[in-house]
């Protein structure tokens, strides 16, 4: 009967989770379900990527969040419009700028390859940073003071948001790049705090980089892959086909809109899925698991063990910075103030090690189990504290504290839930093969 | 020649004594993760939360203090109340061993679970003491605020920079020179320092002459509970307390204990040190102490900043980037405990 249970685990498993959706369609409304479906896909997106790096070889990124918003500046820098006032007003200091910071990286490697001083380097280093700055700083001054209130950058390509996806793999894949070579092949922590770091300074850099991103100014109304709402409103056909299906038109739109992102996100995950689940039964996939369970038995076979812990950790940050191009994609907008490292990080890492560390659909388990939990959990804590200090005097400073607190709880739970698996199941829901 | 004092005495006050106190926090906190690392072997992403959780126990003591009336002025009441504290975070500490590490520690578990596992602990924390006091900012200095006043200064000494010497600044350099010979002293003279060091030289041979590991690790553990109450005691006087502060403090307090070398205590001091005054140095605005040092007609238009203060958490990052590309062991390599 077990064995039965352990070879329909996994088919058995996303049966429920199908239950669980259903029953919110049937109890809340399918348009919650499929917000739900939606924001479900991306997260098994960025789990199957985290899923990569530490299943695949063992790595620990403490940087999702990083690589995640990435990907959502690659979607704004795509899509949005380019503001010619902005690119009057300073792109050629901006990109004289970033031309001089190209060369003082060059010039810093060529300079250590010749004298292998690092004093040099740091003087090289200092001196391009301040010609930079200087050239730089006027520029940036002038895009930000063009009609701050609604511009105030330089805006994007102007291209379809669909591109930005690749392009958003793309930026994460560079900055795992860079993070990978200074801090992989040395103790495993160090890759860590490098990531952590590195995740840290991103957001920054998004916050206050108003040229590029418009910073705490948000970037709102980016171009869609998927009709909007009103114009299906006014189409007739769409009319009468909400009518045949006898829906109010307006929830018929929304509902439409939804499923259209689900198909859209569906292929995609279909195809990492795809890739992912052939490299892991490829030659290269066992070479990855070798290294994983012994780094030394596998290095005295030839492998340069360190060179593939890079190429994994980039393929996987790649991933998750496809996932956060499209998060900002359905959102429609890019707001860096809303990455925190619970959400964006830690949360994901929950999903990986409750779905099966290894397995991909495990990761794509937990990611679809988790967010559920992690939306449906708010309405029950609260309801919980509700119900638990219902008996107390309602104008009592200890309920306000309680109804307060509440919000709080996910932090602890997560921890709870994190530390309860990592000790009676460690191999997760679906356990690697 | 007055105006090469002024210089002085500006870079003294905006830039030698905030990082002075900020690399001493930074140091005892680094110390903390140090021990934990050279003891029990993984980088504990717990220990933000352990500081935020020591203090937020001193400050519910200063509250209770202060409602009776106690106080010690010109001290801060927070100082009565940090031995509580201290207690606080070390029950707390062991809790966390007992139920989350020993089983990982007798299981084996690589070092990256006892990271991730760290983490689990940093929620569980982080959450309690959000529940407990608020993510809101807390002040809870009390006492006298000011040594010397910037106005007295330029009084007695005529200059037209003044110097300001802030209560907090004395006693958290104060605090750690006292930990840090008392830390010193325990590692060396006594019994159970010296086992806790042959204990993190060679494991296996510390078992073999006798020294008991549950003890090692007890021990650890209070002396790093003590540490993070501390720090994060005197973090939170000297500037406010606000866990998510403290949360953001993991990146340079990393920082310090890599680039002395994880493992090395005095490392860790200097590192704290090296992190604190670079952040400060490379935030800080050169014009007004050029200004003094260069004729009139040679004056900066600009800030002469190296770094706008809203990167001051990419600095800790850029030194660990450093020392990680040149000197991956750190600047004491090869020393241990």
């Amino acid at each position: 009967m077990s064995q039965l249970f352990n070879q329909y685990r996994a088919p058995m498993l996303f049966g429920l989770m199908a239950l669980l959706l259903i029953a919110v369609g049937v109890l809340q409304s399918w348009a919650v379900t499929f917000t739900l479906i939606n924001l479900c896909l991306i997260s098994a997106l960025m789990a199957l990527g985290v899923n990569i790096q530490w299943g695949y070889a063992g790595l620990f990124n403490v940087g999702v969040m990083g690589f995640a918003a990435l990907g959502g500046l690659a979607a704004i820098l795509v899509s949005m419009p380019p503001q010619p006032a902005g690119y009057a007003a300073g792109g050629w200091g901006v990109l004289g700028g970033l031309a001089i910071g190209a060369a003082t990286v060059f010039a810093c490697v060529y300079t250590y390859r010749r004298t292998h001083r690092y004093l040099y380097v740091g003087l090289v280093a200092v001196v391009g940073y301040m010609l930079m700055r200087a050239v730089i700083d006027p520029a940036v001054a002038a895009i930000e003071a063009v009609d701050p209130s609604v511009s105030g950058w330089l805006g994007g390509l102007g291209l379809p948001i669909v591109l930005a996806w690749p392009v958003g793999a793309l930026f994460a894949a560079a900055a795992a790049w860079l993070i990978g070579k200074v801090a992989l092949g040395l103790r495993s922590d160090y890759l860590a705090i490098a990531t952590l770091g590195i995740s840290e300074i991103i957001i920054f850099f998004l916050k206050n980089e108003d040229w590029l991103t418009r910073g705490v100014k948000n970037v709102n109304g980016l171009p869609r892959p998927v009709p909007y709402e009103v114009d299906l409103q006014e189409s007739a056909s769409f009319q009468s086909w909400a009518q045949s299906l006898s829906m109010p038109v307006d929830d018929a739109s929304g509902l439409f809109v939804k499923i259209l992102y689900t198909l859209l996100f569906v292929a995609v995950l279909a195809l990492i899925m795809y890739l992912s689940e052939k490299a892991l039964k490829s030659p290269w996939g066992r070479m990855m698991r070798a290294i994983r369970d012994n780094e030394t038995a596998a290095a005295a076979m030839g492998k340069d063990v360190t060179w593939q812990h890079l190429r994994v950790f980039v393929l996987g940050s790649a991933v998750i910075g496809l996932a956060g191009a499209m998060l900002v994609t359905l959102d429609g907008q890019f707001t860096p103030t809303t990455y925190n490292p619970l959400r964006y990080t830690f949360l994901i890492w929950v999903m990986v090690i409750i779905g099966g560390s290894g397995n991909n659909w495990g990761a794509v388990l937990g990611g679809f189990f988790i967010w559920f939990f992690w939306i449906q959990a708010e309405p029950i804590g609260l309801w919980l504290i509700e119900a638990l200090t219902s008996g107390m005097d309602p104008a009592s400073a200890v309920k306000a504290h309680l109804l307060e607190g509440a919000a709080h709880m996910r932090l602890m739970t997560v921890g709870i839930v994190l530390l309860i698996t990592l000790r009676f199941a460690p191999k997760g829901l679906i356990p690697e093969k | 020649m007055t105006d090469v004092l002024n210089a002085l005495v500006l870079l003294t006050n905006f830039l030698l004594l905030p990082g002075l106190t900020y690399g001493s926090q930074l140091a005892l906190g680094a110390l903390g993760v140090t021990l934990i690392y050279s003891v029990l072997r993984f980088s504990n992403f717990g220990h933000g939360e352990l500081m935020s959780f020591g203090t937020m126990f001193t400050i519910f003591f200063t509250w209770l203090f202060q409602s009776w009336g106690i106080s010690i002025k010109p001290l801060p009441t927070a100082l009565l109340a940090l031995p509580i504290g201290i207690l606080a975070t070390m029950t707390l500490a062991l809790i966390m061993d007992k139920t989350v590490y020993r089983y990982h520690r007798e299981k084996k578990s690589s070092n990256v679970i006892f990271l991730i596992v760290s983490i689990g602990t940093m929620f569980v924390i982080g959450g309690i003491v959000r529940f407990a006091i608020g993510p809101a900012d807390q002040i809870f200095f009390d006492g006298t605020r000011f040594l010397l006043k910037a106005r007295e200064f330029k009084q007695m000494t005529g200059l037209d920079e003044g110097l300001a010497i802030r209560m907090t600044q004395v006693i958290t350099i104060v605090t750690a020179v006292v930990v840090v010979a008392f830390i010193w002293w325990f590692l060396n003279k006594t019994r159970t320092g010296k086992s806790m060091r042959a204990y993190s030289d060679n494991e296996n041979l510390a078992l073999l002459s006798g020294i008991d590991p549950a003890r090692v690790v007890m021990v650890a553990w209070l002396l790093v509970a003590a540490l993070a109450a501390i720090a994060g005691t005197l973090y939170g006087l000297d500037k406010s307390f606000k866990p998510f502060t403290y949360m953001q403090l993991l990146l340079p307090i990393f920082a310090a204990a890599i680039v002395g070398g994880v493992g090395n205590p005095l490392g860790a001091i200097a590192g704290g040190y090296v992190v604190a005054l670079s952040e400060i140095a490379v935030t800080f605005a050169y014009k007004r102490v050029i200004g003094y040092l260069v004729p009139e007609d040679m004056q900066p238009d600009t800030l002469v900043q190296l770094l706008s203060t809203d990167y001051k958490i990419a600095v800790s990052f850029i030194i660990l980037v450093i020392v990680l590309i040149i000197k991956p062991t750190g600047l004491f390599s090869g020393k241990t405990l």
